[in-house]
């Protein structure tokens, strides 16, 4: 089968994009450890609340700046609904969900991840800037979906 | 005399296909404009309107009732045509019968409020058990149109030994081939959710069937992309006057896509815990490879329109593009489908990468991705098909084919409009499947609403252009008297056919191979997952 030079131009050139792509990927991936939600620890969801350290749903100082902090997510709230930080805060979020999957998701930093019964997920983010910041979840969960928010006061 | 009988008879078979994806893309389009005023906040929603009801018979009904049935439809139309012979139409008919009643059951469950999970059917959100089985049975029916086309395509090599299947059903073989591989997950998924749903099983395992639903949700557009490929490579060079580029290099990209089209379903589960980051970054590479066949095919496109430039005389780049049939509604719809698909490929690779899909994971940018997809090159090109199907199909000439025309340059400029807003939007932090994404007036969301705004405008755009689209549909069935021929040409290879090597011509051997493939990308995180059973979900009922 003859494959005609210009394409094989064309298809070096693609493929060497995405292997480009896949190594700027990687190397976020290694060198900066930049890297998706994958927590494997696992929490039985009608127990949420007798379960350390979902039992207490809210902030836990770690250090000078860093915190944890741990959240609830239900229909159609999370708890707790009002987190405060000083600015420049490294927070740790935990997340499970005592019902359906829900999202937890901060426009406008690195947090975005699914909150599934069973599970625990977690990622961190740095509140550089003061302001008010909308915690929301961003998976359909029910009829109440589009009231299911909290917020991140940083201050 | 006996030969047009058997033409007329066939032809029923894909009219009823076909008008039955023109019956959902109306009702769907119906569903979907209501939607996108409901989310702006100069439009508020009246108490009585169930977003949420709405938007997952959009859902279904776009995206897995219009796309399936003209894909069917037009796989049996081009099987039907470039292997003549006298058959036996009951595999057509019974395939359309089950995925209609398919159909009807799981749309009466969702109207009545009992199936309001969205198309993605989320566990542990649990629907009526007659919708899980409606849906089952709507795949099911398009197995049993695999097995028509199959059964052709072995006819075909058992008539004419040591010949090459037909391209264009070659085509459309490979699209069912990847597509039996693709819903067999979804198939198992069903397997857990309707003895779930019937009370039988007390719990499930949430994120199996998750896991499940993306093998098949991926493949999922896949079949539609394929499907607008058939069109691309066998029927649109002949609006031109050109050629398919290579007969060969059209068979190798859709061998590429039964082989690649299903191991990529986790890079839509990014964000969740269980799966661990190796397992991620496995499927963004594997999604990164499913792009190759669409490099192909791009370069293919544009060398067979230049092709055609050169035997009509023409040079040059401009003269190739002005030279092209762009008043002819099936090329109209199909070419600005190809240029929407060029944003689609941009995003895509955004949203298949491991890191990077945090920024835009589950935002509305999601949704312009996919309306820019499914939505643009898919979409337009069916639409732009139909208007070169249906004279063939019913001996009518297109009822007003200006308004044809109109309507595939009405639904781009809708598209980019709705799906540029969208994809803005999301970038901004708005959240895809929400009724009311104001938050009460909350300074982040205050942002979003202009381009809630613009994506409800390009949204009615596209409305109008479904109206106009089934106005010519049905205007041809009611008004234009049978004057046309119904003889159906495809396009001929450049390059004779005998060129192509031998291993380009099978079809199963790569559909087992891509199985194999399936199942390696797989094993890793269904066997992390089935080591982590936990907690078995109860079905929750939150609407």
């Amino acid at each position: 089968m003859n494959i005609h030079r210009y394409e094989r131009w064309w298809l070096t050139f693609g493929v060497t994009m995405l292997v480009a792509f896949l190594a700027l990927i990687g190397f976020a991936a290694f060198a900066d450890n930049i890297n998706p939600p994958s927590d494997m620890q696992q929490i039985d969801p009608t127990k949420v609340a007798q379960t350390p350290p979902f039992d207490r749903p809210g902030p836990r100082r770690t250090g000078a700046d860093s915190y944890e902090a741990y959240y609830v997510a239900r229909v159609f709230s999370f708890d707790p609904a009002v987190l405060r930080v000083p600015a420049g805060s490294l927070v740790r979020f935990y997340v499970t969900s005592a019902d359906v999957v829900h999202g937890f998701f901060i426009p406008k930093t690195d947090i975005n991840m699914m909150a599934v019964p069973g599970w625990v997920n977690t990622q961190e983010h740095r509140f550089t800037r003061p302001g008010e910041y909308l915690l929301i979840c961003h998976e359909y969960c029910g009829l109440g979906h589009q009231d299911m928010f909290a917020k991140i006061e940083v201050r | 005399m006996q030969a047009m009988t058997q033409v007329r008879a066939e032809n029923r078979v894909v009219i009823a296909h076909v008008y039955t994806a023109t019956a959902a893309i109306a009702l769907g389009a119906v569903f979907g404009v209501f939607q996108g005023f409901a989310r702006t906040s100069a439009f508020a929603a009246p108490a009585w309107f169930d977003y949420y009801r709405v938007l997952t018979m959009h859902g279904v009904l776009m995206a897995l009732v219009f796309t399936t049935f003209f894909i069917t439809g037009l796989a049996l139309f081009v099987t039907y045509r470039a292997i003549p012979r006298e058959r036996k139409l009951g595999m057509g008919w019974f395939g359309w019968g089950l995925m209609l009643v398919g159909t009807a059951m799981a749309a009466a469950t969702i109207l009545r409020g009992d199936a309001t999970v969205l198309y993605t059917f989320y566990a542990p959100l649990k629907a009526s058990p007659w919708f899980y089985l409606g849906a089952t049975l709507l795949v099911l029916g398009t197995w049993v149109v695999a097995f028509e086309v199959f059964e052709n395509v072995n006819y075909f090599r058992k008539a004419n030994p040591g010949a090459a299947v037909p391209l264009v059903v070659f085509c459309a073989a490979a699209t069912f081939v990847m597509w039996v591989v693709a819903t067999l997950g979804v198939v198992a998924e069903m397997g857990l959710l309707i003895p779930w749903a019937f009370g039988w099983t007390p719990g499930i395992n949430v994120m199996l069937t998750r896991m499940l639903f993306w093998y098949f949700g991926h493949p999922l557009v896949y079949f539609w992309i394929m499907g607008a490929y058939v069109i691309w490579y066998n029927i649109i060079p002949l609006r031109y006057g050109g050629n398919v580029f290579s007969d060969g290099l059209t068979r190798l990209t859709f061998i590429m896509l039964i082989l690649l089209s299903t191991p990529v379903g986790i890079h839509h589960e990014f964000m969740e815990p269980g799966i661990s980051p190796a397992w991620k970054m496995l499927h963004t590479i594997t999604t990164y490879g499913v792009a190759i066949p669409s490099f192909i095919t791009a370069f293919a496109i544009f060398a067979s329109f230049e092709l055609a430039a050169i035997k009509a005389g023409r040079r040059g780049f401009i003269a190739t593009v002005k030279g092209l049939p762009w008043n002819d509604p099936t090329f109209s719809g199909a070419a600005l489908g190809m240029l929407l698909f060029i944003l689609g490929g941009f995003g895509g690779l955004v949203n298949a990468s491991y890191s990077m899909d945090t920024v835009v994971h589950n935002t509305i940018w999601i949704v312009g991705h996919f309306h820019v997809t499914v939505g643009g090159p898919v979409a337009l090109t069916f639409l732009g098909a139909a208007y070169w199907m249906i004279p063939r199909l019913t001996g009518r000439a297109l009822w007003k084919p200006e308004l044809a025309l109109f309507q595939t340059r009405l639904w781009f400029f809708g598209m980019l409009i709705m799906s540029l807003s969208m994809h803005y939007a999301g970038l901004l932090g708005a959240p895809r499947r929400t009724a009311d994404v104001g938050y009460l007036g909350a300074s982040g969301a205050n942002a979003w609403q202009p381009f809630m705004l613009l994506a409800a405008a390009g949204g009615f755009f596209l409305f109008c252009s479904i109206l106009a689209f089934v106005a010519v549909a049905v205007g041809t069935l009611l008004q234009n008297a049978k004057t046309e021929p119904m003889e159906a040409a495809f396009a001929t290879p450049a390059q004779p056919a005998s060129a192509t090597p031998g291993a380009l011509q099978h079809l199963y051997r790569w559909g087992a191979l891509a199985l194999v493939l399936a199942v390696a990308a797989y094993a890793g995180p269904l066997g992390e997952l089935l080591r982590h059973p936990g907690y078995l979900a109860p079905g929750m009922r939150t609407w």
